[in-house]
This record gives structure tokens, sequence and C-alpha cells, in this order.
């Protein structure tokens, strides 16, 4: 295990971190002010990634393009599904809107399934980030490295978006009382589907800068939600903050766990124990965190300050 | 709610379901249908499953969403078990429990630390850490899942006949609704139901909610591990997928499909979704375009379907004829 090695792997995990970011940072805004679970979330995701991945392709290799239909598109998308499907949820309990999104998801597995058919889409990286840079001496994908960027650039846009703008206060109001700041005479409907436009767009922006990198596949959602969801319960439900923080230490443990985890029980245990019982607990240390932090902190790390 | 005083409609209809479900064999013998038989033992193991889920769902108002987990330790017990030549039906029923027991103890016991949404989302992340422990296991099968050599031996009952296979799982059914129904009328259903309507007021008045919460989401979890054993003997298979995230949602539906906290709904939904299921995959209607297009891509159907049923059907099947006036 080398210095290198590792500094590669946490630069990984951060990269890893800042995607899950894009996506908890809508998800949790969603839950925070409109008191609405999402899990097509994750689709939303899929079908931005998707989208990049068939206009990069059709505008013969231009990520650009690719960046231009994901953002707007996945945004126009999220923006359906809040009109037709969850506006008419906003008063019912979770449950109901657990299952809707749930049935939603299913819906779009198929639907990409029938327009792209059922195996992987390709999506190459950008000619001008297909390159190595020198991070101190280590050489580190460009593209990758742009990942963590764009990240750390919306992560601080939505700060600046959230504690400096009319809006953001708007939005913080409305997270701690909606009914209040509605008797104030704000239209808490528009901000409603502002805030979730605002999501869908992120959860575009993710899937276009994760296309590159993954398979885009069917499904490809499912996994990223999930993570997106132990990210949120780990950071405090409705914090941006938390969501932040929250995503970059799953991102960190578990892509710096699943690399390291393994070869460290190998000098502790018996060869053959370690081989089998490593895999297992490397994938699942993230909710081994979330259930110690849940078990400490039932609010998650950086909760909700109310009232 | 109470069962007793359900109008006639809905008694009749849950009369008719259970009878209708004891003739299944009969029926499919008589029409030359072996394969139905197969078909509705997984239905009346997902109603099982379902009913499990029902009572902490239903009647503690805790969304689970990861009670597939429960089915996935029955399943791997009689698996991991038979694949070390462990036949025995009876070690591998109280290994199931056992192991069931304690891992629903302790999840149990730290996630109503929890509640409201974040109760959803640990029970999911329990359940996919489950399925991820379960994917890592090389030695069973890992991702792909394994054969079992055979089937559980209980004495003289032999499980490979399908069609007592069918009438074990349609026994625990009977059992389980029977001790459903005297559960949630007997003072522990009262104060569950009570905590549904307000935790806070059962708290102040003394009952320890916490306990009484966990003793439910416990009982609920091993009749899923209840499921998982029978599925497992059904299809003499296990894998991962048994556990899958989706499968909890799919429990979720059926109960809200059938009707949230009624004894009879989540029998009913099961049913219900998976013929559902069934038509879909299965269509025919003489469109050869149609009929492809809805037998290769029916989950979309199921989607919208499910969407529709949370719109719509507030109440579900039974809810809707349990809350007729008689």
């Amino acid at each position: 295990m080398t210095t290198g090695l590792f500094f590669t792997q946490l630069l990984n995990g951060l990269q890893l971190g800042v995607l899950l970011f894009l996506l908890s940072a809508g998800l949790t805004l969603v839950f925070g002010i409109m008191n609405v679970v999402n899990l097509a979330h994750g689709s939303l995701y899929m079908m931005g990634a998707y989208f990049a991945a068939a206009a990069f392709n059709a505008f013969d290799g231009s990520f650009l393009a690719a960046a231009l239909v994901a953002v707007p598109g996945t945004l126009l998308l999220g923006l359906l599904i809040e009109r037709i499907v969850l506006a008419n949820l906003y008063q019912r309990d979770h449950l109901d809107q657990v299952l809707a999104t749930f049935g939603l998801i299913l819906f779009f597995n198929e639907v990409v399934r029938f327009v792209w058919g059922p195996a992987s889409v390709y999506m190459n990286v950008p000619q001008w980030l297909s390159g190595t840079i020198n991070l101190f001496g280590l050489p580190y994908p460009a593209y990758r490295f742009a990942i963590i960027a764009v990240g750390l650039l919306v992560g601080l846009g939505l700060y600046a978006l959230i504690n400096r703008t009319r809006v953001g206060m708007l939005i913080r109001a409305g997270a701690s009382n909606p009914d209040m700041v509605s008797a104030l005479g704000v239209n808490i409907r528009g901000l409603n589907t502002l805030v979730f436009g605002l999501g869908a767009a992120l959860a575009g922006l993710a899937g276009l800068m994760a296309g590159p990198i993954v398979s885009v596949q069917a499904g490809m959602g499912e996994p990223v939600l999930i993570l997106t969801l132990v990210v949120i319960v780990t950071g405090g439900i409705g914090s941006i903050r938390g969501a932040f923080y929250g995503a970059l230490i799953v991102g960190i443990v578990d892509t710096v766990g699943r690399a390291f985890l393994p070869t460290l029980l190998r000098e502790l245990l018996d060869r053959s124990v370690a081989q089998a019982v490593g895999p297992a607990i490397a994938s699942m240390l993230i909710y081994l965190l979330m259930a110690a932090v849940l078990a400490l902190k039932p609010q998650g790390l950086f909760p909700v300050k109310h009232g | 709610m109470a069962e007793p005083a359900a109008p006639r409609a809905a008694r009749l209809f849950a009369g008719l379901l259970l009878v209708g479900l004891a003739l299944v064999p009969v029926l499919a013998s008589l029409l030359g249908q072996p394969f139905w038989v197969t078909l509705f033992t997984r239905i009346l193991i997902f109603s099982l499953a379902a009913m499990g889920l029902n009572l902490v769902l239903g009647f503690g108002a805790m969304v689970s969403f990861g009670h597939a987990m429960y089915i996935g330790i029955g399943a791997y017990a009689v698996g991991i078990l038979s694949y070390h030549g462990i036949d025995s039906g009876f070690v591998q029923l109280a290994v199931a429990l056992g192991v069931g027991a304690l891992v629903a103890l302790a999840v149990g016991a730290i996630c109503l630390r929890t509640s409201g949404m974040a109760f959803i989302m640990i029970t999911l992340a329990f359940a996919q850490m489950l399925f991820f422990l379960a994917v890592s296991l090389r030695e069973y099968g890992g991702d792909d899942g394994m054969q079992l050599k055979a089937r559980s031996q209980f004495g003289l009952l032999d499980l490979n006949n399908a069609t007592l296979l069918y009438y074990v799982a349609y026994a625990l059914l009977l059992a389980v609704l029977y001790g459903f129904w005297r559960l949630v009328h007997s003072r522990f259903g009262m104060v569950l139901r009570g905590c549904r309507s307000n935790e806070r007021r059962m708290g102040s008045m003394g009952f320890p909610t916490l306990r009484y919460k966990l003793s439910a989401y416990v009982i609920s979890a091993l009749v899923c591990v209840l499921a998982g054993m029978l599925m497992a003997n059904l299809t003499r298979f296990v894998a991962p997928s048994y556990m899958a995230w989706t499968v909890s949602g799919e429990l979720i539906v059926m109960i809200v499909l059938g009707g949230l906290g009624t004894l009879i709904g989540p029998i009913a939904g099961a049913t219900a979704l998976l013929l559902v299921e069934e038509g879909l995959s299965s269509l025919k209607l003489g469109i050869p375009w149609l009929d492809t297009l809805v037998n290769q891509h029916w989950l979309a159907l199921i989607g919208i379907f499910i969407v529709l049923v949370v719109l719509v059907l507030k109440q579900g099947i039974y809810g809707w004829l349990a809350a007729r006036k008689a």
C-alpha cells in the first residue's frame, strides 16, 4: 500500500462523494421543504445520463451538446413528474409518496429499455478532458478531477443561493414553516416547483457527469439512489450542509474501504477467512457507518435546527 | 377496522378468497394446468410475507422498506444448511427463526430510534446491507445464487410434492391469519394500534411503546422468515434477488393494493398484483406487436398501475369493501 495509491483512492472517494452530493442536495431540499420523499430521484439521474449519452453520440462527441440536452431535459422531466404525480401527494403520508415514486422507477426503467434497448449505452470522456493531470506529482485522470471541481462549484453555488439570496431565504423559511410562509403571501406552490426543478436539474447534472465513467443502463439509478438515501440520513434529513459532508464521508469511506479493507484484513486474519470476509465487510461498511450514526445521533450528524 | 364488524360484502369476499385459494390445486388438476399450483404457491408465500409486513406497516404505522431481508434470511438459512448437508427441516426452521429473531431485534432496536422518513430509509439501508452480504458470499453462489441439493425434510411431509407444498403454505397462511386476528384484537394489538394513532399519548399513559413496537417488528420479521423458507423450498434455489429492495417495495404495494391495516387485505393484494404481473407478462391479445411490447415491458404498466392505485384507490380492494356501509 503506497501513499500514492492511497491518495488516488482518496480522490476517487471524493469524486464519488461530490456525485452523491449533487443527488442528495436535490433530494434533501425536496424533502426538507415539501416534506415529500421522491424515490424517482434516481430515475432522474438515469434519465440525465441517457439524455447526455444520446446527445453526445448524436452530435458526434460534443460534451457541450450533451450538457445542453441533459440538464434542461431532466429539469423538464422533473417538473412534469412534479405536476402530474407528486403535486397530488403533498398532503398524503410518506407511504403513498414512497409507493407512487416506486411505481415511477419501474416505469422509467422500462421506458429506457424500450427506447435505448436493454444493452448499456456508452459515452466517452470528452477529448479535451481525456488526459491526466499532475496533482503534486500524482497523475490523476482529468475528467475525474473535473467532476470534483464541478461538484465543489455547485456546492459553493448552492451555499450562496441558500444563504445569500432572497429566494434562498424563502427556501429556508419554507423548510421550517411552510404554512407561515404561505400566509405571508409567498407563492409556496411556485417555490415548491422551483425547488423540485432545481433538484431535478442537479440530478441531471450528476447523470451527465457520471455518464462517461459508468455504464449507462436501465436500473443504474437504484444503487445510487440508495447511497443517496444513506447520505441524507447520515447527514441529517433536510440539511444541505449535512448532505455535503455526508456525501463526502460516504464516498470516501466506501471507496477507500473497498480498496484497502481486504488487504488490511489479510494482515490481521487468516488468509482464507480474510478473502471471504473482506469484500463482504467492505461493501457493508457505509451501512454500518449509517447504523452507528443513527444509533448515536438519530437526527443525523448535521441536523436542521428548528425554531 | 374491527374485523368481526366488517360488512357482509367484505366478509363474503374474504371467505370466497380463502375458499378459492384452498381449491386451486383441485381446479389445476381438473383443468390440467399444473403450472397454476406453482404460481399460486408463490402467491401464498407473498401473501404470508405481506401479512407479516402489514403487522408493522398497517397496524403499527411503521413503514419498513426492508422486509425482503427477512425473506432472504429464511431462504438462505435453508440454502446454507442444505449446502452443508443439513436437510432436516426442523433444524432449518429453528436456525432460521433464531437468526431472524436476533437480526430483527438488533435491526429493530436501531431503526426504532428513528421515525417517519428516517425509519423508511434506515430499514431500506439494512436490507441493502444484507443484500450485499449475500452477494459477496462466493461460497454460496454470490450474485448468481445457488441451487438447493434437496428440499427441507420434515419427517413424513414430502415437500417435493407440489400439491403438498401448496397446502403446507396454505395451512401456514391460515395459522398466521388466525394468530394475527387474535393478536390484533388482544391488549397487545390495542396498544400497537394506539401507537399508530398517537404514540406520545400512549407513552404518557405509561405504556413502554418502544417495547411493544419492537415486539411487533420481530413478530412481523419472523413471518417473513417463514415465507423465505417456503420460497427456497418452492424454487429449490436461493439468490440475493430474493431480498432485492424492489421486493420490499412490492410487498408494500401488495398491502396498499389489498387494504392497509386489514387482515385479509395483504392476501387480496398479493393475489391481485401477482396475477396482474403474470397476466401482463404472458398476455395474448392476438396482435403480435402489441403482445411482444406488453410481454417485454410489462413492468412499465405495473409502474403506472402502482401510481394509479396510490392516486385513486386509497383504501385498497378489501379496505374499500370493508369501509362500505353494510
